[in-house]
């Protein structure tokens, strides 16, 4: 443990000053205020406030429409984060060798980032555009079926998935195969040796020793699908069609925002806040065992 | 091992099995990653090409994928159909004041938890932590009400000061602050150097390759942030260029959309942060290392 070197009564209350003062003024007070408003309801004539208790939650739980959407965004979630490692990890254990130009491989994968997730949408949008998009058309050699994604739910959905994995896709590679260039050749060849085959010293060695990356990628890919791809839906799909692409941040915004059902609104924000608590948590009880802040 | 034992010319056999199937492994490698590269590129390829199409180009069935001449055109279009400068400006604005703010405000609050012994300290401490735990989802109703409050809405204080509190900030120069030796403040101390000095001439200029890594990472965040300016503005003039450029994407209408020009929009909404990274790469990859785990 570092020593404190200096002495002043006043100076360390002045340098965390500006930090304090966001964090109680733009996050405390502010999720305070979630929380609160989440027990009321606004009166018929938007007036004042009307205590509810769990009436908020109640009805959230009760109403098909979040319930459809706490599913959806689950699913979206899930399938992003899976699909998306399950891809990089076979990719990176199949492209992991000693090869020249691995930096300049990085940087070809790792520019997605900078990527904002509703223009990644606006780019897959077009793609997946029904009318003169490539994909339906490429489709359509194959199948009559219409791949349209105005019309047809779940292609809305395949369409915001797309887009997600898409943007993760570059990271989670890079970061795969960072992990898979720590582990030493030298136990991969002595299985090898050992007769274990491809599959099996894949099973054996590489998955669980890069459990941590897989860790770490699962936590952070679960967390960008529950609460960055706002964008996404919001510039493209708008949570349609119907209400099938509806996310929970973007459904909590959409009754807060446009429809001013306030209270409803932060209940859902309440929920959210759970979710993000959980998210956190199982990452820094895994950070605790790795770095020590 | 027994088996490694048993006779060297089996091993000897193995072994340059093993020379040969790393070759055939790195051209497996090499492949994947060039095709990951390419697939990964497709989609901005693809907006690229449009955004230098006529409209009947861009809406032809098939697709043309290859580029055409129409470029200034539809670049000035896109630049002067949705006030392109202003966004842009103002993408700039609040991408850089978030970036600098959160960088010298999470540096000011690291600075005082290492080198001072204060009251409440480790209160400081939890309380920046927990803002992990906030994200902008879950104080969407709430926070509108403070920015209006404080009369921010459309203002560049909304779009920027309730983003600069940062706990990964704080945490990564926590981190760094920690690595130097003690030795150093005492020596600055027994030449008169007082606490701010010390932080001016010797803390910042050690810190420089962590700031660097820092910036690219909020300079990319502040400027695909979507949430907050959808929420903190109201105005078109201060719309974001992330969110401005969702009012171009056509929505059914009957008119023929403009593809092209939504393309070409889009090239220069994405490229700013995209080129940051680029060309700040390798403060890029630090920065995706330090401030993720």
């Amino acid at each position: 443990m570092k020593r404190a070197v200096f002495r002043n009564p006043w100076l360390p209350y002045v340098l965390v000053a500006p930090q304090v003062a966001i964090t109680l003024g733009f996050f405390f007070w502010p999720a305070f205020g979630s929380v609160r408003l989440s027990f009321y309801r606004a009166s018929p004539f938007g007036d004042r406030l009307i205590f509810v208790g769990l009436g908020n939650f109640q009805r959230l739980f009760a109403d098909a429409a979040y319930l459809r959407s706490a599913v959806t965004s689950v699913i979206f979630s899930f399938i992003v984060t899976l699909v998306g490692l399950a891809l990089a990890l076979v990719l990176a254990s199949l492209a992991n060798a000693k090869i020249r130009g691995l930096a300049l491989y990085r940087s070809l994968l790792l520019w997605p980032y900078g990527i904002a997730p509703a223009i990644a949408g606006v780019l897959w949008l077009f793609i997946f555009h029904p009318s003169y998009g490539l994909l339906p058309y490429l489709l359509s050699f194959v199948t009559s079926y219409q791949f349209n994604w105005f019309l047809k739910g779940w292609v809305a959905l395949t369409l915001i998935i797309v887009t997600a994995v898409w943007k993760q896709f570059g990271y989670n590679l890079a970061f795969y195969l960072a992990g898979l260039q720590a582990i030493e050749a030298s136990v991969l060849e002595a299985a090898s040796v050992d007769g274990a085959g491809v599959v099996r010293r894949f099973l054996a060695i590489t998955f669980p020793l890069l459990s941590p990356v897989t860790f770490f990628l699962f936590t952070l890919n679960m967390t960008f699908s529950f609460f960055d791809t706002f964008g996404i839906v919001h510039a493209v799909t708008q949570g349609g069609p119907g209400d099938a692409t509806s996310l929970l941040v973007y459904k909590a915004w959409k009754d807060g925002f446009e429809g001013l059902q306030l209270g409803l609104s932060a209940a859902q924000s309440v929920v959210l806040m759970v979710v993000v608590i959980a998210l956190t948590t199982l990452q820094f009880r895994y950070a605790e065992r790795t770095v020590t802040y | 091992m027994s088996r490694v034992l048993a006779g060297t010319g089996v091993v000897a056999a193995r072994a340059s099995a093993g020379r040969r199937r790393r070759n055939w492994g790195g051209a497996l490698a090499h492949l994947i990653l060039v095709v990951s590269v390419v697939v990964l590129a497709f989609p901005l390829y693809y907006a690229l090409v449009i955004s230098t199409q006529t409209v009947e180009q861009a809406t032809s069935v098939p697709p043309t994928l290859l580029p055409s001449t129409r470029v200034l055109e539809n670049y000035v279009a896109a630049w002067q159909k949705a006030e392109m400068g202003r966004l842009l400006l103002n993408s700039a604005v609040m991408a850089l004041s978030v970036a600098v703010g959160k960088i010298a405000i999470s540096m000011l609050s690291a600075f005082a938890i290492v080198y001072f012994n204060f009251r409440g300290k480790q209160i400081v401490f939890w309380m920046i932590f927990v803002t992990l735990m906030l994200p902008v989802p879950v104080r969407i109703v709430s926070t509108y009400e403070v920015i209006s409050t404080l009369g921010w809405v459309n203002t560049y204080w909304g779009l920027s000061v309730p983003l600069m509190a940062s706990a990964t900030g704080t945490f990564l120069f926590r981190q760094f602050f920690r690595t130097i030796p003690d030795s150093l403040a005492e020596a600055a101390q027994l030449d008169g150097a007082g606490p701010l000095r010390f932080l001016w001439s010797i803390l910042i200029p050690l810190s420089m390759a962590n700031i660097a890594a820092l910036f690219v990472i909020l300079f990319v965040y502040g400027w695909n942030e979507y949430l907050w300016p959808l929420m903190v503005t109201t105005r078109g003039e201060m719309r974001t260029a992330v969110v401005g450029l969702e009012a171009l994407v056509p929505r059914g209408g009957s008119e023929l959309p403009q593809w092209n020009v939504i393309m070409a929009a889009a090239v220069m909404v994405l490229l700013p942060p995209v080129a940051v990274i680029v060309f700040m790469q390798r403060w890029f990859v630090k920065g995706l290392v330090e401030t993720e785990k």
